[in-house]
């Protein structure tokens, strides 16, 4: 044993020198070695992933950023009513680079919702929510609602106007439930009305919980997919056909071939980032609304109050339904309706390559209605949209809904066994 | 009596904002804005709007997250042309552009308390604020004798009157459906001139606007001028990542 072990020692010696030496002794006493191997030079992921496969990365890389930025914005923002709106100007103007932080901050919001939405129907096209992989998904979808809850929380910090009349409108859906609704919202908001208390407790829950929670579940996300094994976009389960060694014949290695094809994704994602930031931080009111650079006032609504663009899809819905308990218990349903995929798709196969006509026809009406729903939600309502927002309310649920039918009975295509790939 | 009369005031307030959509779907729907057409990096223009900002703006209105001497260094002013020039009444170069007028005296006096103009620009936008100041109309039906198209019932007296002179609003009329007499407006006369002509009252309100927009994110140019030294960063980068992918992954057949 003994004569072994200094046999190790010594080929390390004269071999890789003093950082292997390093290596060794953390692997001792840490599975450094074990876990890079494991989740990342050893993690073999399918051949064939295309666009739709950045989306993860890029999630994981705007929650560092937003992590980050965030730190440095709190050094400087006063989560008090009578300060917080003056701090962030303060940030805006008299901080070293503070305009750049909290413009990326602002900005890394909106693009985290466009990464994940993005992220999330590749999952509806490649099935990837199918068995094996729901808990996986479930992580996910938590995610989802957690990365919600800190869009919620994050959108009172500035203190604006349409921070404090957003707040005040989405706290009061929780008064459309019965019985406890008005005593949960004055619980929620520490107050009578959307006050100092109710931005100091939202500064906490933004900074400290939701951010807890998020890292938590990113990692059982991760640990979820490297346990089952990343699925792709002909949906064949790569860990069926192995090779002599035990690896899967279509999958290689995570890294050096996806660290360096992500590194493109990543180059990419930070131009447009960067485009947004440097030459349009509102987005033309999107990302940052105007009526939010008028400080909150309890006496004096904007003229048209909606929240930001991620939430409009679930607002159009709550405006359609004319009884604003059904409409927020409807807007609830829809964002939970989601975590039930796995079970409602009774379809054998899982990616839309090998899927017959209806279920496309499915998905697509319900992406078209999904973007049509966040267009309604933006605008203020006239007959015509709510109208509107009415049919594609329905088509939403019916993707939902009708989906254990139409997966069931649609005329699928044989799956091959192997992935398609074409060398370039 | 104090109590009922600020009771009175709010209620007014309420009554007005709730009546405003009607206001604005009576005078026809489309509202009237004229582009602003400003330019903050035109510098001139930024200095003559500061001069602008501080003769017949500054007096009620602050524009409190506004740093003296951050704001003349960027427009290029010295800080002695700064100090001879915009600090009038022994300001320190380091403060922000406050005003002596208390909130609660500015509520007495107008009704309202003149909001602060450090983010007027960002939350209505130039073009607003440039039609606002050139929509003022005389109308004898008010206290201080002016009303304002862009913003009906306005607290606000029209500060620029002297440069501008008085201009009035012709309305067209027609019956609708229900026999009510529905007025539009159609275009300003104007009825006795000022000190400035309307090209040259123009130019004042761009140039003070485009201050305005400055004031509004006093970044915005060398955010845009950095911008393009970072893309370019970021589109070498994503190159060589590019080449990198390439010549890894020549080896995935």
């Amino acid at each position: 044993m003994s004569s072994s072990n200094a046999a190790d020692k010594a080929a390390t010696k004269s071999g890789d020198g003093k950082l292997s030496g390093l290596t060794t002794w953390i692997d001792e006493r840490f599975p450094l070695t074990a876990l890079w191997k494991s989740q990342v030079a050893e993690y073999y992921a399918p051949k064939n992933m295309n666009f739709w496969y950045y989306f993860g990365s890029l999630a994981l890389v705007v929650l560092v950023i937003q992590i980050l930025s965030g730190l440095f914005l709190t050094m400087n923002y006063k989560p008090s009513s009578a300060d917080a709106f003056g701090s962030v100007e303060y940030i805006m103007r008299d901080v070293e680079w503070g305009w750049l932080i909290r413009y990326i901050h602002s900005t890394g919001a909106s693009a985290f919702f466009i990464v994940v939405y993005l992220h999330m129907f590749r999952a509806l096209l490649y099935g990837s929510y199918q068995k094996p992989r729901e808990l996986l998904w479930i992580f996910g979808m938590l995610i989802y609602f957690a990365l919600m809850a800190e869009g919620f929380f994050g959108y009172l910090l500035p203190w604006g106007n349409m921070s404090y009349w957003g707040a005040q409108v989405i706290v009061s859906l929780f008064g459309a439930i019965p019985v406890v609704g008005d005593s949960l919202t004055e619980w929620i908001r520490g107050d009578f009305y959307i006050s100092d208390v109710t931005l100091n407790r939202f500064f906490a829950l933004h900074v400290v919980a939701i951010p807890f929670a998020l890292v938590f579940l990113v990692i059982a996300h991760l640990m979820a997919l490297h346990e089952v094994g990343s699925n792709n976009p002909d949906g064949v389960e790569i860990k069926k056909v192995k090779g002599p060694d035990g690896i899967p014949l279509d999958g290689i290695a995570f890294h050096p071939y996806y660290t360096v094809k992500d590194m493109v994704g990543l180059g990419v994602f930070l131009i447009l980032f960067a485009l947004v930031i440097f030459f349009a931080p509102t987005m033309g009111g999107y990302f940052l609304e105007n009526a939010n650079f008028d400080p909150a006032n309890s006496l004096q609504t904007p003229p048209h109050i909606a929240p930001v663009w991620y939430f409009t899809p679930f607002y159009a819905i709550l405006r359609a339904v004319p009884s604003k308990p059904l409409g927020a218990a409807l807007m609830g349903i829809a964002v939970v309706l989601f975590v039930f995929l796995p079970w409602l798709d009774r379809g054998k196969v899982k990616s839309i390559r090998y899927r017959g006509p209806l279920f496309k026809f499915f998905l697509y009406s319900f992406a078209i209605s999904f973007v049509a729903l966040g267009y309604l939600g933006l605008q203020a309502p006239t007959p015509a949209y709510t109208m509107a927002a009415r049919v594609f309310t329905v088509i939403y649920f019916a993707f939902f809904l009708l989906m254990p039918w139409y997966s069931s009975i649609d005329k699928t295509k044989p799956v091959p066994t192997r992935v398609t790939y074409h060398a370039h | 009596m104090r109590i009922d009369r600020h009771k009175k005031k709010i209620l007014a307030c309420v009554a007005v904002l709730a009546a405003l959509p009607a206001v604005g779907l009576a005078a026809g729907g489309e509202a009237h804005v004229e582009k602003a057409n400003n330019d903050i990096h035109n510098q001139a223009s930024l200095q003559r709007g500061a001069k602008n900002f501080v003769n017949y703006c500054l007096a009620c209105h602050s524009a409190k997250y506004v740093r003296y001497n951050r704001m003349a260094a960027d427009i290029g002013l010295t800080e002695k042309q700064l100090t001879e020039n915009l600090l009038w009444s022994g300001e320190s170069p380091h403060s922000t552009m406050t005003n002596g007028l208390h909130a609660d005296d500015g509520k007495q006096w107008f009704g309202v308390a003149p909001p602060d103009l450090s983010l007027i620009a960002r939350s209505k936008g130039t073009d607003y604020v440039y039609t606002f100041l050139k929509s003022f109309y005389a109308d004898p039906a008010k206290g201080n004798g002016v009303n304002n198209l862009s913003l009906p019932g306005t607290a606000m007296p029209h500060v620029l009157w002297e440069l501008q002179g008085t201009q009035e609003a012709v309305w067209e009329g027609h019956t609708d459906a229900q026999g009510n007499v529905q007025k539009h407006f159609k275009e300003f006369k104007l009825a006795s001139p000022g000190k400035l002509t309307p090209e040259e009252y123009d130019a004042f309100v761009r140039d003070t606007v485009n201050f305005l927009e400055y004031i509004g994110e006093p970044v915005q140019a060398r955010r845009q001028a950095l911008g393009y030294w970072v893309i370019a960063f970021l589109v070498f980068f994503t190159l060589l990542a590019y080449a990198l992918k390439k010549e890894y992954w020549k080896d995935v057949k």
